[in-house]
């Protein structure tokens, strides 16, 4: 059997890049580590250009196991977007923290695993990239040796991320047993004769739930991201909620919308309510919070539940409604973290009360801020609108109580953004020196800003792509 | 149409925000001068467009129509008809008055005007809108620059800003959240039925939805808009939220943005949803009784001035459910009529008070008495609002109202009685509120103050002039109104006279 090398040319281009800069990072010496941020951009935005020669090339490898289509390749455009907006806008942070190279360096590999993850067409692929992106994070949430809040954390991911590691596993070899197969195709054929369902499947599908939730923090698998996300380095937790969440997501729907197609209607009304108590949990939490990152934490918890709607009816609209929200969930999520991360590197602090004044000393800063969080809330017309709208059109004909609950949550979770953009308004800043926002600070802000906004006002473009993407996800079963 | 003028009067703010970025913030005279300017091209263009606007002709004309989101079926699509052309008028003019109103803002003014201009923006664009997608777009746009203003300019009195602000958003929000259902339902049932997705709201009207359906949609609906209308028991976030809110946020906010509300039961859900109208029209015209009556009593009973307007435009949207719900062409002319009268009235009677506030720092009617002796010009103001508000033949609310109650009469008989003594009970509250504060002996603490003067007289000028001049000739109005008004129900005519139960 030949091998299509070029399909898998983008993986074998980051696995080289990544491993370049950490060969890199043992050679230059400590005085000239400060380029480091810039040539992993530069080197991650090479990569965007290659994966565009993949859209008109799509096809599988050995025998189904590695899918590269367009839903493919364009979750592997997501995370590199959102790799490069990290990257940049990290660059001042980490300068600060020291050791720079692995730091990139794992951040690459981290991204490596996610594209694994969007193209794998087995479950042994599949948890390949899971482990190859989790190992990697864990490395980075501790990445502030010193900081023991960032080394609990650590210490957290790593444990919890085993124990779902473990329970994803137990539900996988369920589905093995039961087809004995482990390629999704096949696995997909096998559930779609009658009668196929089991109660041995009943606990392997719960058990791929726990698995999978646990990833995209569904509730009630959420407890983690809070902490971690509150003790990582802030960066970090902008590519944890964002580039994680995303390609979590890629392989959710790769193992229902299309391994469990067959079985549809004895997991579609678990997943309704899991993204029913998402949403609520989610968002009532978020309100108390205090500290801004936790406040965003279980803000990513409410977008979880939000994108989790789209899985419920497997069906190409479904699946083009969480490619779409992953998409502009990116920019929205990685735009707020910048933010917060460039306030914490000037002022050492992540409460919402020392956001006060904000819009005085960074007008950039707050308004980037307010279009992300509104985004995120569904406010028109910035685009995580036109998401929800495609989100819960899809569930309104059968699961109204469902998308009941997400919009009025959402009008809810109006209520805590509001309250920071309060603060940032409102109030007269304690310090009034203006903060100074670093060019590839304000270019990841810019961007992320434009794009929330066009993708409201005029999401065709997005659409049609989006379309491409989801109908291609149809297309190789 | 060739020349695009209705992009351009929606554009124009648009510029005037780009403008204002580049301005340094505190050139004051410079920010509000270009805050005029957009909003005055804007208000120009309209009325424009108003009279040039081919009455013989009907339907929707000045139509720009782009397509925009190709799998959800929605066009960018512009136009005006009878129904929208008095809305618009209305916003624009009260656009450019309020950018006077806040001549004297002194406090960051160039954010201010960029998010006052955001806000007519949003304001406009759902009454050219002419696609439901489109109109959402904007529907909700306004909402966080009212936030966002109120907890900066407004002021706390007898809330906090930050409560009213945040009580006039969640109100607001939840009720666009029943709203959003009901609108992503319709879509989706119309593209199950037609097959083909379509967004425009010619294009909804026209899809036979199944009764019980309309039925259900029609009342989220009415919970989202009529939240808006500050239907009762819905109201509550509209005197606090107004009394809050700086004089500009409240005038768009009384004068059009609360009309939205009006407007969109009639454009959309009446109009999509016949038969769901046909059901509620009688519960419609309860609660609108209902507000009239409760209102006013409420009205009654304040003694801050924004609170007595607070409340007195709750009680006159009572009036507009009324008319909506005879479900009739005269009633239905009526309640439109009626918003646009009460719009000019409202925003006048706002500025009117946030001049006296300003002034004096009070708004405590026991604190004022003589006040036409130290500031004539001012009571000339007060006075037009408060006649116009009690409907005083020969001013723009006299005849919209009368018509409102004509086509009410038929449908309701004994409810539209009990919404006419509403009035009486308006001159009660208007009257003496005007007597306590602008007549009466003069008051030496105020002798100190100063008269409008300068850019202060535009807002009494332009609306003063609007007040009466629609007063005398109300065919200006009316004929407009009923040309939108009249098609768009005989089109759905035959839906209600199928279930008609009266």
């Amino acid at each position: 059997m030949s091998v299509n090398l070029s399909l898998i040319s983008l993986e074998i281009a980051t696995a080289a890049f990544g491993l370049a800069l950490l060969v890199l990072g043992l050679i230059v010496p400590k005085t000239g580590r400060t380029g480091f941020g810039s040539l992993t951009t530069l080197g991650l935005i090479g990569l965007l250009g290659l994966s565009f020669t993949l859209w008109n090339n799509q096809g599988s490898l050995y025998d189904g196991i590695y899918i590269v289509d367009r839903y493919a390749v364009f979750f592997k455009q997501i995370f590199l977007a959102a790799a490069i907006m990290v990257a940049m806008g990290s660059m001042r942070y980490v300068d600060e923290m020291g050791a720079q190279a692995e730091y990139y360096s794992m951040l690459v590999f981290a991204t490596l695993g996610m594209m694994v993850m969007a193209s794998a067409g087995d479950f042994i692929t599949l948890y390949l990239g899971l482990e190859l992106m989790t190992i990697a994070f864990i490395i980075l949430v501790c990445y502030k040796r010193l900081d023991a809040k960032s080394v609990e954390a650590g210490i957290k991911y790593v444990l919890l991320a085993g124990l779902s590691s473990a329970v994803l596993l137990f539900g996988l070899s369920l589905v093995y047993g039961l087809t004995g197969t482990v390629t999704i195709l096949k696995v997909t054929w096998a559930f779609l004769t009658p009668g196929a369902f089991s109660p041995a499947l009943l606990l392997g599908v719960v058990m791929l739930v726990a698995g999978l939730g646990f990833k995209i923090s569904a509730v009630p698998f959420h407890m983690w991201a809070p902490d971690i996300y509150e003790g990582a380095p802030t960066p970090i937790t902008a590519f944890l909620a964002a580039g994680s969440k995303a390609a979590s997501f890629a392989i959710l729907l790769r193992v229902f919308a299309a391994g469990l197609a067959g079985v549809w209607e004895n997991w579609a009304m678990l997943v309704a309510i899991l993204a029913g108590v998402t949403i609520i949990v989610g968002n009532l939490v978020a309100i108390p919070q205090t500290n801004i990152k936790r406040m965003l934490a279980y803000s990513s918890i409410a977008q979880a539940g939000y994108i989790l709607v789209g899985l419920v009816t497997a069906s190409p609209a479904g699946i083009k409604a969480v490619i779409f929200y992953s998409f502009l969930y990116i920019f929205a999520t990685i735009g707020a973290f910048t933010v917060v991360s460039h306030f914490y590197t000037v002022t050492g602090s992540d409460e919402i009360k020392d956001y006060a004044g904000l819009s005085q000393r960074s007008p950039l800063m707050a308004a980037v801020l307010v279009v992300a969080m509104l985004s995120m809330a569904g406010i028109p017309p910035l685009a995580g609108f036109v998401g929800k709208f495609y989100l819960f059109q899809t569930v309104v004909e059968n699961y109204l109580w469902l998308a009941f609950i997400g919009l009025i949550m959402s009008m809810v979770s109006v209520y805590y953004y509001l309250m920071v953009s309060l603060v940032m308004y409102r109030d007269q800043p304690a310090d009034t020196t203006p903060i100074a926002v670093p060019y590839p600070v304000a270019v990841t802000l810019i961007v992320a800003m434009v794009l929330t906004l066009f993708i409201g006002i005029y999401p065709n473009p997005v659409a049609k792509i989006v379309n491409a993407a989801a109908m291609s996800f149809f297309m190789l079963q | 149409m060739d020349f695009p003028i209705l992009s351009i009067i929606l554009l124009a703010p648009v510029a005037g925000v780009i403008f204002l970025l580049f301005i340094p913030k505190d050139e004051f005279k410079l920010i509000k001068s270009v805050a005029a300017i957009a909003l005055g091209a804007s208000f120009g263009l309209t009325v424009y467009t108003y009279f040039a606007y081919n009455q013989t002709a009907g339907g929707l004309q000045f139509v720009e129509r782009y397509p925009w989101i190709n799998d959800l079926g929605v066009t960018l699509f512009l136009g005006v008809d009878g129904l929208s052309l008095p809305m618009l008028l209305l916003v624009t003019m009260i656009g450019f008055a309020a950018v006077f109103a806040s001549w004297n803002v002194s406090e960051r003014p160039r954010e201010f005007m960029i998010l006052f201009m955001l806000l007519v923006v949003g304001v406009m664009g759902t009454f050219v809108a002419q696609d439901l997608f489109i109109f959402l777009l904007f529907y909700e746009v306004v909402v966080i620059p009212i936030y966002i203003m109120v907890i900066i300019w407004g002021s706390s009195k007898r809330v906090t800003k930050e409560y009213a602000g945040m009580k006039l958003t969640i109100y607001l929000l939840i009720g666009s959240a029943f709203l959003l259902v009901g609108v992503i339902a319709v879509f989706v049932r119309a593209l199950i039925i037609t097959g083909v997705p379509d967004f425009s709201f010619t294009g909804l009207a026209q899809v036979p939805f199944p009764v019980d359906f309309q039925i259900y949609m029609f009342a989220l609906m009415l919970l989202g808009f009529g939240s808006l209308l500050s239907m009762w028991p819905f109201h509550s976030w509209s005197p606090d939220g107004y009394a809050g809110a700086p004089t500009a946020v409240s005038m768009i906010h009384a004068g059009v943005l609360k009309k939205i509300g009006g407007y969109g039961l009639i454009r959309i859900a009446l109009y999509v949803l016949p038969a769901g109208a046909q059901f509620w029209a009688p519960f419609m015209a309860v609660l609108g009784v209902a507000g009239v009556a409760y209102a006013a009593f409420a009205a009654l009973a304040q003694k801050d001035l924004k609170y007595v307007i607070g409340y007195s435009s709750v009680s006159h949207m009572g009036y507009v459910l009324l008319g909506i719900a005879s479900l009739n062409v005269i009633g239905i002319n009526g309640a439109v009529a009626t918003m646009f009268g009460h719009g000019v009235m409202a925003a006048l009677f706002f500025s009117t008070v946030g001049f006296i506030y300003e002034k004096t720092h009070s708004r405590w009617i026991p604190d004022f008495g003589g006040l036409s002796q130290q500031v004539p010009r001012l009571a000339v103001a007060f006075l037009l609002a408060g006649l116009a508000s009690l409907g005083l033949p020969g001013l723009v609310t006299f005849v919209p109202e009368f018509t409102t109650f004509i086509g009410a009469f038929k449908v309701y008989g004994g409810l539209a009685v009990v919404a006419i003594t509403g009035v009486i009970l308006t001159a009660l509250y208007i009257l003496r509120a005007a007597a306590n504060t602008m007549f009466g002996p003069k008051r030496a603490e105020w002798d100190h103050l100063v008269d409008i003067r300068g850019p202060e007289m535009v807002p009494l000028v332009v609306l003063g002039v609007f007040l009466v001049v629609f007063g005398l000739l109300p065919s200006l109005l009316m004929d407009m109104v009923n040309n939108g008004v009249a098609p768009l129900v005989a089109e759905i005519s035959d839906v209600l006279q199928i279930g008609g139960r009266f």
